[in-house]
């Protein structure tokens, strides 16, 4: 029983980490449907920014991940303009080829600016206590990214399904033609759901560096996690990509409390019998 | 192919040798990862070589020396092997050095079986590697020779029961083994012992098992950087340090990555042969040499054993030229006083015997910063997996 309770308790736990940080990729791959190998790297700027602002220059936490997401949105803003924009139109392998060179460069970049050691962002007091569930603890950091998780997946819904952006956005990537043609801005509609799905990998990126912690290396060491929940979820699907997250958080977790030597064997095997079984993934918009 | 390469090798080194022997300038070969994940190793060493000539200058002997660095990108046996050829052939070194991986250096042993080039091994850990080769010298450790002293120390202390949690490759495999034959020898028991892949950061499901089975202690081994990071802290979240639950560790709280571990380090034990906090002259005029010459450098095992290996092959170019199995021969009886302190390499297994410290994590009150901070010394210790 404390066992299972101890598997329901951390894989949620780990499926939400899993999330926050996949999210984003949903949003650009799945609903811009630019092939974006470069969501990680977006998640290392995040929490290289924070990084620097709350270790180096001394900022509080909260301040510091305001700041690191803000700082990351605003660099994504330009590439948007001058690289991206060129990008949406290229075929699927130089989508791959241009935003792999791209995260290269980011890893290249932080490399020169931080170094290649861990860049560890330090929690508040009270975020690295831990709370009496009865039968064990757990940090509150977790019990953070629980909710964080919760409110990224609960304003994402309302902002797609729910807005005038999210209608129009829906739109400018259906037929960015007619939608032209219909007076939006398509243009600014990508330029602006391009800056939300890089503020997202950098919320994520710095949520997440307790269990997936920042170093240069970040968005190579940890794309195929990315990819894999966004492939699971279904592409462009914000709720299958969050069924998907917390699916696969669990089912690695039972893995590795009850079989840990076949923890990864099993992780992939499951997987694969997933895309087998729905090759779109878990839940196919239609559009 | 190979056969080919291995008779164009023997000719030229059959031309080069008497050429060498009257040369005045000794080549280094230096195999190091300067690029991708591992790129620090290889920027360690190169500090570390640089410190050292900048102490000794750019002579032994009669010789001038010089190093060439190669890129070995990561674990990557085939590119060790062919820039290993490369420095052979085209470049005509003498000694070769470096390699962090096992199977990097493992992947070079027929070239320099065949072509007799003193190989010194600045980082590789597996015991066996020197078994492949005459010419492989080592100035690191291997993982039984820091495990199991651990074992017995914590044995020692009181510690009856212990998990082992190591991570699923060969260093992890050899520590986890050292450590249970160390311990159960002594009369303790391992009650678990779990291997965790090696893709793993989220270790709270093993962390929490080990809480479970409530053993007095719980050994571990990770390959370093972000694994260690979010193992350490889990260790703390999870309240085993609270349940009295000791962490014993090796490179667990190494150096360059300790400040990033933060408070959730304080009072982590690991064994180990090096400490930056290590309190000698020689420790504190390599650490003043290198952070004057590199002003962001922190010294660590990486750095030491790159040293060392820069002064034993100073030695052995003083010593032998560069006449490789004299060179050997020579190195076999040095003893010196590295940062670490005292070393002696062993004959038979041409790997360092050394101390090995007992080392508790602390806050150090002058410069509030995290140090390991020696609290015993286990002297002497040779390669205990020789013969394993």
């Amino acid at each position: 029983m404390t066992l299972f309770l101890n598997i329901l308790v951390d894989g949620v736990a780990y499926g939400m980490i899993l999330f926050m940080i996949s999210v984003g990729l949903s949003v650009t791959m799945g609903l811009m449907r630019v092939v974006n190998l470069a969501h990680g790297g977006f998640a290392l700027l995040g929490g290289t920014f924070a990084h620097w602002f709350a270790a180096d220059l001394g900022l509080p936490f909260w301040p510091a991940l305001a700041l690191a997401i803000a700082a990351t949105v605003a660099l994504s803003v330009p590439l948007e303009r001058v690289i991206y924009r060129r990008i949406y139109g290229f075929t699927d392998l130089q989508q791959v080829l241009a935003t792999i060179g791209l995260t290269f460069l980011m890893i290249a970049s932080v490399n020169l600016w931080q170094g290649s050691s861990l860049l560890s962002v330090p929690l508040p007091e009270g975020l690295k206590a831990s709370v009496d569930l009865g039968f064990r603890t757990l940090p509150v950091h977790r019990l953070l990214v629980i909710a964080g998780g919760l409110a990224v997946v609960l304003g994402l819904w309302l902002l797609l399904e729910r807005t005038r952006f999210g209608i129009r956005l829906r739109a400018a990537v259906d037929n960015r033609g007619a939608a032209s043609a219909h007076g939006i801005d398509t243009d600014r509609i990508f330029m602006a759901a391009f800056a939300l799905g890089a503020g997202l990998a950098a919320f994520g990126g710095v949520l997440g560096a307790e269990i997936l912690p920042i170093d240069a290396y970040y968005p190579l060491r940890y794309m195929v996690l990315f990819l894999i929940v966004v492939a699971v979820g279904g592409m462009g699907s914000i709720a299958g990509s969050f069924l998907a997250a917390i699916g696969l958080g669990l089912l690695e977790t039972a893995a590795r409390y009850l079989a840990p030597d076949f923890a990864t064997i099993t992780f992939f095997a499951l997987v694969i019998a997933l895309l087998a079984l729905r090759p779109n993934g878990l839940i196919v918009r239609t559009s | 192919m190979t056969r080919a390469i291995h008779a164009a090798l023997a000719a030229v080194i059959a031309t080069a040798l008497p050429a060498a022997a009257g040369a005045d300038t000794i080549k280094v070969g230096v195999v190091a990862p300067f690029s991708g994940p591992f790129a620090i190793y290889g920027k360690q060493y190169q500090e570390a070589v640089e410190t050292y000539v900048a102490q000794h200058g750019t002579t032994a002997g009669e010789h001038e020396i010089e190093f060439i660095y190669k890129d070995v990108g990561g674990p990557n046996p085939d590119q060790s092997r062919s820039l290993a050829q490369e420095l052979l052939i085209r470049d005509q070194v003498d000694y070769l050095a470096g390699f962090t991986f096992t199977p990097n250096a493992l992947a070079v042993a027929p070239l320099i079986e065949q072509s007799q080039t003193p190989t010194v091994i600045f980082n590789a850990a597996t015991s066996s590697i020197n078994k492949e080769s005459e010419f492989y010298l080592r100035t690191s450790y291997t993982l039984w020779q820091v495990s199991a002293p651990l074992a017995e120390w914590a044995y020692d202390q009181g510690m009856r029961t212990a998990a082992t949690t190591v991570t699923d490759y060969g260093p992890g495999i050899d520590a986890e083994n050292a450590f249970k034959a160390a311990f159960e020898a002594r009369g303790g028991e391992v009650v678990d012992s779990i291997r965790m892949p090696l893709s793993t950061t989220d270790f709270t499901p093993f962390i929490q098992s080990v809480r479970d089975a409530a053993p007095d202690a719980v050994f571990t081994f990770l390959p370093g950087g972000p694994p260690t990071f979010t193992y350490t802290k889990t260790y703390n979240e999870n309240g085993l340090a609270e349940a009295g639950i000791k962490f014993l560790g090796t490179a667990e709280t190494e150096e360059v990555n300790l400040q990033g571990l933060g408070d959730a380090a304080i009072g982590l034990t690991t064994a180990y042969h090096y400490s930056g906090a290590h309190d000698s002259d020689e420790n504190r005029a390599f650490q003043a040499k290198l952070t004057e010459l590199f002003p962001d450098a922190i010294a660590n095992w990486a750095s030491v054993g790159a040293y060392d290996g820069t002064h034993l092959i100073y030695q052995m170019v003083a010593a032998a030229g560069s006449d490789g199995p004299a060179a050997v021969e020579a190195a076999k009886t040095m003893e010196w006083e590295s940062p670490r302190g005292p070393v002696k390499m062993d004959p038979d297994a041409r790997t360092l015997i050394q101390n090995v410290y007992i080392r508790e994590v602390a806050r150090d009150e002058d410069t509030g910063k995290l140090v390991n901070r020696e609290t015993g010394v286990i002297a002497t210790v040779g390669d205990l997996g020789w013969d394993k």
